[in-house]
């Protein structure tokens, strides 16, 4: 599984790392995570608001942070 | 404002019952005032951000880059100052936003008119406003904040300033993507997120800028302020001068705007300097710096500066 998280280092864009890294450990999963933090890229994705999350190329959430919950209905 | 009566009933109960002050005396009345208006401020803080972020979670600015980009015309320079409205006032935001509608096509003038009505109309400063000022005013300064977007976008557009924007900024390609579901929900999770998020980090402005305020009104003497600062012809741009450099809280800069109009201050004068501090930060100018060459900044500045100096001549006529 690949999971990409984009956001310039926010502390929006921090928290929803911390909730993916729980997310997975939680749910005892493993994937790789890539983070997306030049506004160049981040722009390439289509997006514009931060953070985002994106599971296997498909856009997740964008313009907000997910809990925990969410993201382990999202990994399954 | 019978609205607002267990506010003041609460206001009340602390001042005389809590703190058992004395009422009559000068220090009880201001600090009933003060705690009445605080609590009005975070009543309304609270309603505004819930419910701006909850219709900011139907309109993003992902989906309007898609309605508005490659088409030209004035109507598309209101469309783009209301979304303006809608999203956060943030300026972190604001090089992404830019890059993002510039990549899509939209029209440098209707981008210019996203960016000068953003960070001028927010849902927060809207409820101090409402709380501080009243509806009346509150619905002016968001009639003239899009109004400034909308007509200094579109003479920047006039302007065609292309060649103004950095580079880099047209290499970038974006690819599509599909839409995520929100469901209600998420939604409103996320309109409350928002509620706190801001709340934290603007309530000590706000406590601060109106017990400065209360102070300033209760101490300072009646018309101040008319001598100097109430020079009609010349107030209006100094105000917006000494507003650029000027980077502070918004928020808890306009119960004290409020206590120097009560002791003379024209209020166009003071709408020009409040208009200018949100719009024309120097923050905001460094972090456009980014994506704008020099001509373009220096152009952007001096059209929504000269259209907030007309703004303020308009108030200081017509009040």
């Amino acid at each position: 599984m690949k999971i990409e998280i984009l956001g310039t280092g926010c502390p929006k864009c921090q928290r929803l790392e911390q909730n993916v890294r729980k997310a997975l450990e939680e749910s005892a999963k493993k994937a790789e995570i890539i983070k997306v933090t030049t506004v160049e890229e981040i722009i390439s994705y289509g997006i514009m608001s931060t953070p985002a999350l994106i599971i296997d190329g498909e856009v997740k959430v964008y313009g907000m942070v997910c809990s925990i919950e969410e993201i382990k209905e999202m990994l399954s | 404002m019978g609205l607002f009566y267990p506010l003041q009933w609460i206001a009340d109960k602390l001042t005389y019952d809590l703190l058992s002050l004395a009422q009559n005396t000068r220090l009880a009345a201001s600090l009933d005032f003060i705690i009445y208006d605080i609590l009005k401020i975070f009543l309304l803080l609270v309603i505004m951000i819930f419910a701006v972020s909850y219709v900011r979670s139907y309109v993003t600015p992902e989906k309007t880059r898609k309605i508005i980009g490659g088409k030209k015309g004035l109507i598309f320079n209101f469309l783009a100052s209301g979304l303006g409205v809608v999203t956060p006032f943030c300026s972190c935001s604001s090089v992404p936003l830019f890059i993002g509608f510039v990549e899509a096509g939209v029209p440098l003038g209707v981008t210019f008119s996203f960016l000068i009505t953003s960070p001028l109309v927010n849902e927060a400063a809207l409820a101090v406003l409402l709380a501080i000022f009243g509806v009346r005013l509150t619905l002016i300064y968001v009639i003239f904040g899009i109004l400034i977007g909308v007509i200094g976008g579109y003479i920047i557009g006039l302007l065609k300033m292309e060649n103004g924007v950095a580079d880099f900024v047209y290499k970038i390609k974006s690819r599509e993507f599909i839409e995520p579901k929100k469901n209600q929900s998420e939604r409103l999770q996320y309109a409350l997120s928002e509620v706190r998020q801001i709340f934290k980090k603007v309530w000590l402005y706000i406590i601060v800028g109106v017990v400065v305020g209360g102070i300033f009104h209760g101490y300072a003497p009646e018309g101040l302020l008319a001598t100097y600062a109430g020079n009609k012809l010349w107030g209006v741009p100094i105000a917006t001068i000494i507003g650029i450099p000027l980077y502070s809280n918004t928020l808890g800069m306009i119960p004290i705007i409020e206590s120097l109009v009560a002791k003379g201050l024209p209020l166009g004068t003071a709408l020009a300097f409040l208009m200018s501090v949100t719009a024309l930060s120097l923050p905001e100018i460094i972090i456009l710096k980014k994506v704008l060459k020099k001509k373009l900044i220096i152009t952007f500045v001096a059209v929504t500066g000269i259209a907030i100096i007309i703004t303020g001549y308009l108030f200081n006529l017509i009040i």
